[in-house]
Protein backbone atom coordinates (compact mmCIF):
# COMPACT_ATOMS: atom_id res chain seq x y z
CA UNK A 1 0.00 0.00 0.00
CA UNK A 2 3.01 2.24 -0.63
CA UNK A 3 3.14 4.32 -3.58
CA UNK A 4 1.11 7.40 -4.88
CA UNK A 5 -2.45 7.82 -3.45
CA UNK A 6 -3.82 10.82 -5.11
CA UNK A 7 -3.40 12.33 -8.56
CA UNK A 8 -5.00 15.09 -10.70
CA UNK A 9 -4.19 14.80 -14.26
CA UNK A 10 -5.55 15.55 -17.86
CA UNK A 11 -4.92 12.64 -18.85
CA UNK A 12 -7.70 9.17 -18.88
CA UNK A 13 -6.36 6.57 -16.82
CA UNK A 14 -6.27 3.00 -16.40
CA UNK A 15 -9.10 1.16 -13.76
CA UNK A 16 -7.16 -2.46 -14.23
CA UNK A 17 -3.65 -1.42 -14.05
CA UNK A 18 -4.37 1.26 -10.76
CA UNK A 19 -5.90 -1.51 -9.20
CA UNK A 20 -3.12 -3.94 -9.97
CA UNK A 21 -0.58 -1.35 -8.64
CA UNK A 22 -2.63 -1.39 -5.24
CA UNK A 23 -2.82 -4.64 -4.80
CA UNK A 24 0.88 -5.21 -5.69
CA UNK A 25 2.63 -7.26 -2.96
CA UNK A 26 -0.46 -7.53 -0.39
CA UNK A 27 -1.57 -11.27 -0.27
CA UNK A 28 -3.23 -9.86 2.88
CA UNK A 29 -6.11 -8.17 0.07
CA UNK A 30 -8.94 -10.10 -0.24
CA UNK A 31 -11.47 -7.54 -1.81
CA UNK A 32 -11.44 -4.58 -4.47
CA UNK A 33 -13.92 -2.41 -4.79
CA UNK A 34 -13.72 0.57 -7.15
CA UNK A 35 -15.93 3.57 -8.71
CA UNK A 36 -15.76 5.55 -11.61
CA UNK A 37 -17.60 8.45 -12.91
CA UNK A 38 -17.95 8.93 -16.72
CA UNK A 39 -19.39 12.16 -18.23
CA UNK A 40 -23.33 11.82 -18.96
CA UNK A 41 -24.87 13.42 -22.73
CA UNK A 42 -27.55 15.02 -20.39
CA UNK A 43 -27.93 16.71 -17.51
CA UNK A 44 -30.94 18.28 -15.50
CA UNK A 45 -32.66 17.96 -18.90
CA UNK A 46 -30.76 19.45 -21.44
CA UNK A 47 -28.14 17.64 -23.57
CA UNK A 48 -24.27 17.98 -22.64
CA UNK A 49 -21.75 18.02 -25.70
CA UNK A 50 -18.65 19.07 -23.33
CA UNK A 51 -17.86 18.97 -19.67
CA UNK A 52 -15.05 21.10 -18.31
CA UNK A 53 -13.47 20.70 -14.96
CA UNK A 54 -11.63 23.26 -13.10
CA UNK A 55 -9.92 22.56 -9.67
CA UNK A 56 -7.79 24.33 -7.11
CA UNK A 57 -4.60 23.14 -7.55
CA UNK A 58 -2.68 22.10 -4.40
CA UNK A 59 -6.27 22.04 -1.87
CA UNK A 60 -7.25 19.57 -4.11
CA UNK A 61 -4.27 16.61 -3.91
CA UNK A 62 -4.38 18.14 -0.09
CA UNK A 63 -7.98 17.72 0.88
CA UNK A 64 -8.47 14.38 -0.70
CA UNK A 65 -5.20 13.03 0.69
CA UNK A 66 -6.95 13.86 4.19
CA UNK A 67 -10.28 12.34 2.94
CA UNK A 68 -7.93 9.13 2.45
CA UNK A 69 -6.36 9.36 5.78
CA UNK A 70 -9.87 9.23 7.21
CA UNK A 71 -11.26 6.46 5.15
CA UNK A 72 -8.20 4.38 6.99
CA UNK A 73 -9.22 6.11 10.28
CA UNK A 74 -12.70 4.94 10.34
CA UNK A 75 -12.12 1.81 7.96
CA UNK A 76 -9.76 -1.77 7.94
CA UNK A 77 -8.70 -0.99 4.76
CA UNK A 78 -5.29 -1.86 2.77
CA UNK A 79 -5.17 0.93 0.51
CA UNK A 80 -7.27 3.24 -1.56
CA UNK A 81 -6.46 5.31 -4.93
CA UNK A 82 -7.80 7.99 -6.32
CA UNK A 83 -7.38 9.63 -9.60
CA UNK A 84 -9.64 12.59 -10.83
CA UNK A 85 -9.30 13.88 -14.72
CA UNK A 86 -9.45 18.08 -15.25
CA UNK A 87 -9.86 19.98 -18.12
CA UNK A 88 -12.22 19.24 -21.44
CA UNK A 89 -14.35 16.04 -21.32
CA UNK A 90 -17.03 14.34 -23.57
CA UNK A 91 -19.56 12.28 -23.07
CA UNK A 92 -18.62 8.99 -21.98
CA UNK A 93 -15.31 10.00 -20.71
CA UNK A 94 -14.15 8.51 -18.13
CA UNK A 95 -14.29 11.64 -14.99
CA UNK A 96 -12.66 10.04 -12.35
CA UNK A 97 -11.62 6.55 -10.23
CA UNK A 98 -11.38 5.71 -6.50
CA UNK A 99 -10.22 2.18 -5.79
CA UNK A 100 -10.37 0.42 -2.15
CA UNK A 101 -8.57 -2.54 -1.07
CA UNK A 102 -9.37 -4.61 2.18
CA UNK A 103 -9.31 -7.90 3.41
CA UNK A 104 -12.81 -8.21 3.29
CA UNK A 105 -15.66 -6.85 0.90
CA UNK A 106 -17.65 -4.79 3.36
CA UNK A 107 -14.91 -2.43 4.64
CA UNK A 108 -13.75 -1.79 0.61
CA UNK A 109 -17.27 -1.60 -0.20
CA UNK A 110 -18.32 1.33 2.25
CA UNK A 111 -14.49 3.19 1.99
CA UNK A 112 -15.64 3.55 -1.10
CA UNK A 113 -18.63 5.23 -0.87
CA UNK A 114 -17.59 6.93 1.92
CA UNK A 115 -14.48 8.66 -0.10
CA UNK A 116 -17.19 9.66 -3.27
CA UNK A 117 -19.61 11.14 -0.99
CA UNK A 118 -16.48 13.41 1.01
CA UNK A 119 -15.12 13.95 -2.92
CA UNK A 120 -18.37 15.09 -3.76
CA UNK A 121 -18.93 17.80 -1.13
CA UNK A 122 -15.43 18.50 -0.14
CA UNK A 123 -13.24 18.15 -2.77
CA UNK A 124 -12.42 21.67 -4.54
CA UNK A 125 -13.49 21.05 -8.25
CA UNK A 126 -16.22 22.38 -10.12
CA UNK A 127 -17.37 21.33 -13.76
CA UNK A 128 -19.13 23.19 -16.54
CA UNK A 129 -21.35 22.10 -19.23
CA UNK A 130 -21.59 22.91 -22.58
CA UNK A 131 -25.39 22.99 -23.64
CA UNK A 132 -27.28 23.80 -26.86
CA UNK A 133 -28.44 27.09 -24.51
CA UNK A 134 -24.56 27.95 -23.86
CA UNK A 135 -22.34 27.14 -21.11
CA UNK A 136 -23.36 26.19 -17.60
CA UNK A 137 -21.94 25.49 -14.10
CA UNK A 138 -23.45 22.85 -12.75
CA UNK A 139 -25.06 23.25 -9.53
CA UNK A 140 -24.25 21.54 -6.16
CA UNK A 141 -27.00 18.36 -5.19
CA UNK A 142 -28.38 18.98 -1.44
CA UNK A 143 -28.81 15.15 -2.19
CA UNK A 144 -24.37 14.98 -2.19
CA UNK A 145 -24.51 17.02 1.50
CA UNK A 146 -27.01 14.72 2.65
CA UNK A 147 -25.05 11.30 1.48
CA UNK A 148 -21.85 12.49 3.21
CA UNK A 149 -23.99 13.60 6.39
CA UNK A 150 -24.90 9.74 6.99
CA UNK A 151 -21.36 9.55 7.80
CA UNK A 152 -21.71 12.05 10.42
CA UNK A 153 -19.89 14.66 8.71
CA UNK A 154 -21.72 18.08 7.91
CA UNK A 155 -20.80 19.03 4.21
CA UNK A 156 -23.40 22.25 3.99
CA UNK A 157 -21.98 22.42 0.71
CA UNK A 158 -24.95 23.21 -1.75
CA UNK A 159 -26.34 25.73 0.73
CA UNK A 160 -26.02 29.17 0.68
CA UNK A 161 -23.98 30.95 3.48
CA UNK B 1 -1.52 42.75 7.14
CA UNK B 2 -1.28 40.96 3.58
CA UNK B 3 -3.59 38.48 2.45
CA UNK B 4 -3.36 36.58 -1.26
CA UNK B 5 -7.21 36.10 -2.83
CA UNK B 6 -8.00 33.38 -5.11
CA UNK B 7 -11.28 32.45 -6.81
CA UNK B 8 -12.50 29.72 -8.72
CA UNK B 9 -14.77 28.73 -11.22
CA UNK B 10 -17.81 31.21 -11.29
CA UNK B 11 -16.07 33.74 -8.87
CA UNK B 12 -13.17 33.83 -10.97
CA UNK B 13 -15.16 34.66 -14.21
CA UNK B 14 -17.01 37.57 -12.64
CA UNK B 15 -13.29 38.41 -10.63
CA UNK B 16 -10.17 37.09 -12.26
CA UNK B 17 -7.70 34.55 -10.63
CA UNK B 18 -7.45 36.99 -7.43
CA UNK B 19 -5.74 39.94 -6.41
CA UNK B 20 -3.35 40.72 -3.20
CA UNK B 21 -5.47 42.49 -0.30
CA UNK B 22 -4.46 44.66 2.89
CA UNK B 23 -6.77 44.24 5.67
CA UNK B 24 -6.20 45.14 9.57
CA UNK B 25 -5.32 42.57 12.21
CA UNK B 26 -7.46 40.59 13.45
CA UNK B 27 -9.72 39.75 10.37
CA UNK B 28 -11.60 37.00 9.85
CA UNK B 29 -12.56 35.09 6.62
CA UNK B 30 -15.85 37.25 6.90
CA UNK B 31 -14.34 40.18 6.99
CA UNK B 32 -12.24 39.67 4.63
CA UNK B 33 -15.85 39.22 2.23
CA UNK B 34 -17.54 42.11 3.47
CA UNK B 35 -14.29 44.32 3.05
CA UNK B 36 -14.27 42.88 -1.00
CA UNK B 37 -18.61 43.65 -1.14
CA UNK B 38 -17.86 46.89 0.38
CA UNK B 39 -15.74 47.88 -2.96
CA UNK B 40 -19.40 47.20 -5.09
CA UNK B 41 -19.62 46.54 -8.69
CA UNK B 42 -18.86 43.07 -9.84
CA UNK B 43 -17.58 42.04 -6.05
CA UNK B 44 -20.61 42.98 -4.50
CA UNK B 45 -22.13 40.56 -6.75
CA UNK B 46 -20.40 37.66 -7.11
CA UNK B 47 -19.77 37.42 -2.87
CA UNK B 48 -22.86 39.00 -1.96
CA UNK B 49 -24.42 37.40 1.37
CA UNK B 50 -27.05 34.98 0.82
CA UNK B 51 -25.53 33.72 -2.28
CA UNK B 52 -23.95 29.67 -1.82
CA UNK B 53 -20.10 30.58 -1.38
CA UNK B 54 -17.24 28.07 0.61
CA UNK B 55 -14.10 30.02 1.81
CA UNK B 56 -10.96 28.10 2.17
CA UNK B 57 -8.10 29.54 4.18
CA UNK B 58 -4.78 28.45 3.10
CA UNK B 59 -5.81 25.55 1.36
CA UNK B 60 -8.06 24.27 3.83
CA UNK B 61 -12.60 24.37 3.94
CA UNK B 62 -12.95 26.73 6.68
CA UNK B 63 -16.22 29.16 7.92
CA UNK B 64 -16.11 32.35 7.80
CA UNK B 65 -15.08 32.78 11.81
CA UNK B 66 -11.37 31.54 10.83
CA UNK B 67 -9.15 34.12 11.39
CA UNK B 68 -6.50 35.32 8.76
CA UNK B 69 -2.82 36.12 9.50
CA UNK B 70 0.19 37.85 7.42
CA UNK B 71 0.23 36.11 4.28
CA UNK B 72 -2.66 34.02 4.05
CA UNK B 73 -4.00 32.18 1.01
CA UNK B 74 -7.74 33.12 1.19
CA UNK B 75 -9.94 31.57 -1.31
CA UNK B 76 -13.62 32.22 -2.79
CA UNK B 77 -15.41 29.64 -4.66
CA UNK B 78 -19.21 28.46 -5.32
CA UNK B 79 -19.93 24.82 -3.69
CA UNK B 80 -17.85 21.77 -5.22
CA UNK B 81 -19.32 19.70 -8.00
CA UNK B 82 -16.16 17.30 -8.88
CA UNK B 83 -16.75 13.57 -8.81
Amino acid sequence: MSGTRVTVQAEDFDLAREVSALRHGDAGIGAVAAFVGTVRDRNDGQGVSAMELEHYPGMTERAIEAMIDAAHARFDIRGARVIHRIGLLQPQDQIMMVAVVSAHRGEAFQACEFLMDYLKTQAPFWKKEQTPEGARWVDARSSDDAAIARWGIPAGNAAPG
Amino acid sequence: MKLRLRYFASIREALGAGEPLEIAEGATVADVRDALIARGGPHAEALARGRALRSALDQVLCDETARVADGSEVAFFPPVTGG
